[in-house]
Order: structure tokens, then C-alpha cells, then sequence
């Protein structure tokens, strides 16, 4: 089933997948930190300023604000044990393989003519409220200056220089 | 819509009249074989758009995927202190498989700058913070990988084959 897409104020809806083959990962268990989703339609992507190549050389950028990056698409963990270790990814990449696309269909970013998601990106809270979200037009990687203005209006007061 | 943020300004390095009815800005990285590809086009849209086009460039190092990245680029700077900023900034395009410190020294050499000056300033990472400044100015500007490309502020999206290029800079140059 596809719902829409939670928007701002509403609660992000908690969801558990697998980051590696033997690990997974809770969205809940990152509570009281800001959590940066960010949908991709694969890995493999045939470009070498891809947008997780960005967002991995933004670690540092988002650090700044204590936010966990997790980046999410329907490949299995075997490819994204490859993705990461090939492009030297310093984040999680989590499987949303099994049932294919659940958790992107929970946030209402999935297409189905596809088969893969959107390039959706949301922007938690420390207390797992949706703030902000944002999805690319198809084919347009879309940079990182809306995850860190959102992240700048989180106001946590936990802004580090 | 991504903005070039902040606006060009005198601290940016800028060829072409500063009132040029067009202005182009590229972030690009030393070793990323994209803008390599990109460079001599670049080099040819300035020659046909001459004194109309106002071309600037900043420094966006990807340097998890290209290690000798982020130390080219502060070469670059370490030129552009010494007044050399697009000799070397052509040299780094056009030797991207020659980018170890001891190449950029080789750099500095040949291009009459001081070479022991340019190998102090890598080790001690004097450009490092100036090189950084470019590169989340990027980040916050919409760059979304390299190279990315802004005519007059805005995030230009579109191809940048020769043609294309030059074709959508003539209609920006125009109105």
C-alpha cells in the first residue's frame, strides 16, 4: 500500500532494515538526534559526483548538527556492501529489499511503474517528527542546501562551529 | 531553485570584466575527470563569448573520492597568491594524473612562483580553510556534484556541451 507523504509536524513512521547482512537499523533508535533520510532510486548510479558520493563528503557538514545520515533504496545488502566499499561510503546504506520498497511506499516516495523510489529526502527530528522533506524532479540529484537549511531551523541549540 | 550563495564578490577568482553582461561560475574539483572534460570547453566558450562573459571559479574538492583533490586546490591558492591563479589552475586540468605534492611543486616551478614556498604552504595546510570556505559556499549554493555550473546566480541544470553552452550564456549575455 501506498500512502502519501508524511509532511511537517507529523510523525516519521518508524521502520527496521537491514544495513549489512547481519545488522540492522531501528529509525526510532536514533531518538534525540536529527536524522537525514535520504530515498535514491539505486545504487550504481554511473556518475561520479552521485548523490551519495555528495552527501558522503558531506559527513562532516552534517556532523556539525549531529545529524545521522541514512541513505535507503531497494537494493539488497549484498550491493551495498559493493556501493559502499566501492565509492568509500562512511554511512549507512540501508536494504528496503524484503518486502521490495515497503518502506518507501510508507513514505509515500515509491514508484511502482519503476520499481525503485524517488530521490526523497527527509529531515527527522531528535524526537521523530518529519520537518522537513523534499523530492528531486527524476534525474535531478538534489544537493544537500535544503537538508542543511532545514537542519539549521531545527533549532536544537546543538549547532557545533 | 539553487541560488549561488554567497554572490560573487572580489575575494572570488574572476576573468572577464567584472560588468560583463553575463557571469559564469563553475565549482570544480582538480581530479575529477568530468570537469577535465569539462575544462577545455570552458576555455572555449571564454574565447567566444570574450569580454561578454565574466567567468569565475571555485574550488569543490570531492575528497573522499579523489585523494590528491583537496591539495591541488590549495595550490591553486597558494598561485593565487603569488598572481598565478589560472596559469596553475590550467595546469592541474591538463595533468590530472600528476597531482602528488611533489607534481604541484613541479607546478609551482614552472611557473616561476617559489617552490619551496609552495611546498611549505601544502604541509602547513595555509589554503586549506580558503579552499573549504569554496567548497561549503557550494554546499549551500545547490552543488550537487562536479562540475555544477551557475550562470548569473542560478544553477544552470542543462548540458554543458560546447554548443549548449555557449548558446544559453549568447541568451543570458543578450537580454
Amino acid at each position: 500500500m501506498t500512502t502519501s507523504r508524511p509532511s511537517a509536524g507529523m510523525a516519521a513512521p518508524d521502520f527496521t532494515l537491514p544495513s549489512t547482512p547481519d545488522q540492522k537499523v531501528k529509525l526510532s533508535e536514533f531518538r534525540g538526534r536529527p536524522v537525514i533520510l535520504a530515498f535514491y532510486p539505486a545504487d550504481w548510479s554511473p556518475v561520479c559526483g552521485d548523490q551519495m558520493a555528495l552527501y558522503n563528503e558531506l559527513r562532516g557538514e552534517f556532523a556539525r548538527f549531529n545529524a545521522w545520515l541514512l541513505g535507503i533504496s531497494v537494493d539488497g545488502v549484498w550491493s551495498h556492501a559493493a556501493f559502499a566499499m566501492d565509492r568509500k561510503l562512511h554511512f549507512p546504506l540501508l536494504a528496503d529489499f524484503e518486502p521490495k520498497g515497503e518502506v518507501a511506499r510508507r513514505y509515500g516516495v515509491y514508484r511502482a511503474e519503476d520499481g525503485f523510489s524517488e530521490r526523497a529526502l527527509f529531515v527527522i527530528d531528535a524526537d521523530g517528527v518529519v520537518r522537513w522533506s523534499y523530492v528531486s524532479p527524476v534525474g535531478v540529484n538534489p544537493g544537500a542546501d535544503g537538508i542543511l537549511d532545514a537542519l539549521e531551523k531545527l533549532g536544537t541549540g546543538k549547532e557545533r562551529r | 531553485m539553487s541560488r549561488l550563495t554567497p554572490a560573487v564578490s572580489d575575494s572570488d577568482h574572476r576573468s572577464g570584466p567584472d560588468d560583463a553582461p553575463v557571469t559564469l561560475v563553475e565549482y570544480g574539483d582538480y581530479e575529477c575527470p568530468h570537469c577535465g572534460r569539462a575544462h577545455p570547453i570552458v576555455q572555449e566558450v571564454r574565447k567566444r563569448l570574450g569580454r561578454r562573459l565574466r567567468f569565475v571559479f571555485r574550488n569543490f574538492p570531492l575528497a573522499e573520492a579523489h585523494p590528491h583533490a583537496v591539495h591541488a586546490a590549495e595550490a591553486a591558492e597558494a598561485a593565487a597568491i603569488q598572481g598565478r591563479f589560472w596559469e596553475m589552475h590550467d595546469l592541474l586540468f591538463e595533468h590530472q594524473a600528476a597531482l602528488e605534492d611533489s607534481d604541484l611543486i613541479g607546478y609551482a616551478k614552472r611557473l616561476a612562483l617559489d617552490p619551496g614556498r609552495m611546498k611549505d604552504e601544502l604541509a602547513a595546510g595555509t589554503h586549506a580553510n580558503r579552499v573549504r570556505q569554496d567548497f561549503r559556499s557550494g554546499v549551500r549554493s545547490g552543488v550537487n556534484g562536479t562540475p555544477t555550473f551557475f550562470i548569473d546566480g542560478v544553477r544552470y541544470d542543462g548540458s554543458w556541451d560546447l554548443d549548449a553552452l555557449v548558446e544559453v550564456l549568447e541568451r543570458a549575455a543578450e537580454v
